[in-house]
């Protein structure tokens, strides 16, 4: 069992490059047969899940499977773009919808107590 | 010419005013539509008038007369705008002409930008993740369109919160609210009057945004994780941050005693949806039916003149 943890490692990385190569979110069954390990459905599901826990991947719920995906392939790149775009043009804001806007101190305290209010 | 032919350069005004009671207090939906097709058609309204007011002006320049066979004698007789009015009119024709197609442009680029950067981000799904300590969340309209959250916007949210965010979003590109936006800004560069549309629709399509979402995850769930994103958004000034002095943000930070829109979002979550208010929508579009019976009644009368300037 001692290598049991560094195994769990080793395919955590393994499942990393699978779907950084995919491209494209997967579910743990397409996960699986890109692995050529012949491990269990339930062994990828759980370290799929776990990677979640940590942050790694993001999943979105398709049917009833999850389709994960790595959190970033290219962080600093895609910041990076994302600033871009956003960056300081009163013209981007109707092409670009953000979810929500910075708050001035009065409407951060109005938030707070509608919030609290409940 | 009569004073019913001003009413389309008047008219801009009351709606100017009407904008943002009207963005609030309707359906979201029916605020997004009413909103967008009032303002376009004041727009073209009032710059039909102005078009007509200047050309009817242009009319008395001995040369225009020659060379459209117009008499004279029927001309000055003739009720057309006094030469100071058609002035004014044709310089802010011009103006308007010229801040619509500097408007297009930036929009077309605006929006060219957007789908470019839609698809360079990673993956090849709905969803983008990038890795950034700021909490923020976008839809980004493409082929296909985006959706792009942060790392730090993930950590804040719980998982039915998630949804909330992912609902959200997926309206905005669904409803393809960028193109309401977009014409609403349109109008706003054809007629400054209208400058408070813009942001109206803007809210409008944030509630409509919102509403959808609180559809499915619940209206409670959803204040909650609109007012929480966005306490952690606040909280962390990072880069994007300071980005965020767009004009949106600006004047809700000027408006120190009316609240922002965020604290309006939220408020309208935790209250019961707003209703139809089946005559406030037929007030509004009767106003900018008026608009374009007032600007074709004027274009009508040029048409008149000139034929009968045509024919003495």
């Amino acid at each position: 069992m001692a290598g049991g943890r560094r195994e769990a490692g080793a395919l955590e990385s393994a499942i990393m490059s699978v779907l950084q190569d995919a491209g494209e979110a997967l579910a743990a069954a397409e996960v699986r047969r890109r692995l050529d390990g012949g491990l269990a459905y339930s062994t990828v599901v759980t370290i799929l899940s776990r990677m979640h826990g940590k942050g790694l991947l993001v999943r979105t719920k398709e049917g009833r499977a999850f389709r994960y995906a790595p959190v970033s392939d290219e962080p600093g790149l895609a910041a990076h773009r994302m600033h871009q775009v956003l960056d300081g043009r009163p013209d981007r804001e109707t092409v670009l919808a953000r979810f929500v806007e910075s708050l001035s101190g009065e409407d951060e305290r109005r938030v707070r107590e509608l919030l609290e209010g409940r | 010419m009569d004073v019913d032919e001003f009413l389309p350069l008047v008219l801009p005004a009351v709606m100017a005013c009407a904008a943002r009671p009207l963005s609030g207090r309707l359906p979201p939906r029916t605020a997004t539509w009413l909103l967008t097709v009032t303002g376009t058609l004041l727009a073209l309204a009032s710059t039909a008038t102005l078009a007509v007011f200047a050309l009817g002006g242009a009319l008395r320049l001995p040369l225009i007369a020659r060379l459209g066979h117009l008499s004279g004698h029927v001309l000055r007789d003739g009720a057309q705008p006094v030469p100071a009015v058609a002035a004014v009119a044709a310089l802010a024709l011009f103006t308007s002409l010229g801040s619509a197609g500097y408007a297009m442009a930036t929009q077309a680029r605006a929006l060219l930008d957007g789908a470019r950067t839609a698809r360079g981000l990673p993956g090849e799904g709905e969803l983008a993740v990038v890795a950034d300590d700021a909490a923020d969340a976008f839809a980004l309209p493409g082929r296909p369109g985006r959706i792009v959250v942060s790392t730090g916007m993930l950590a804040v949210l719980d998982p039915a919160e998630r949804d909330v965010l992912l609902a959200h979003e997926r309206a905005h590109l669904a409803g393809r609210h960028h193109l309401f936006r977009t014409a609403a800004h349109l109008a706003a560069a054809v007629n400054p009057l209208l400058w408070p549309l813009r942001g109206a629709v803007v809210y409008a399509t944030e509630r409509w945004a919102d509403e959808s979402a609180a559809a499915r995850t619940g209206r409670e769930r959803a204040a909650r994780a609109i007012g929480k994103a966005a306490l952690a958004r606040s909280h962390r000034p990072g880069p994007s941050g300071a980005s965020a002095l767009g004009i949106g943000s600006a004047l809700a930070r000027r408006g120190g005693r009316r609240p922002g829109p965020l604290p309006r979002r939220v408020a309208a979550l935790l209250a019961p949806p707003p209703p139809r208010r089946v005559l406030l929508v037929a007030a509004t579009l009767a106003l900018a039916a008026l608009s374009v019976l007032a600007a074709n009644d004027g274009a009508f009368d040029l048409h008149q003149l000139i034929e009968h300037a045509q024919a003495g």
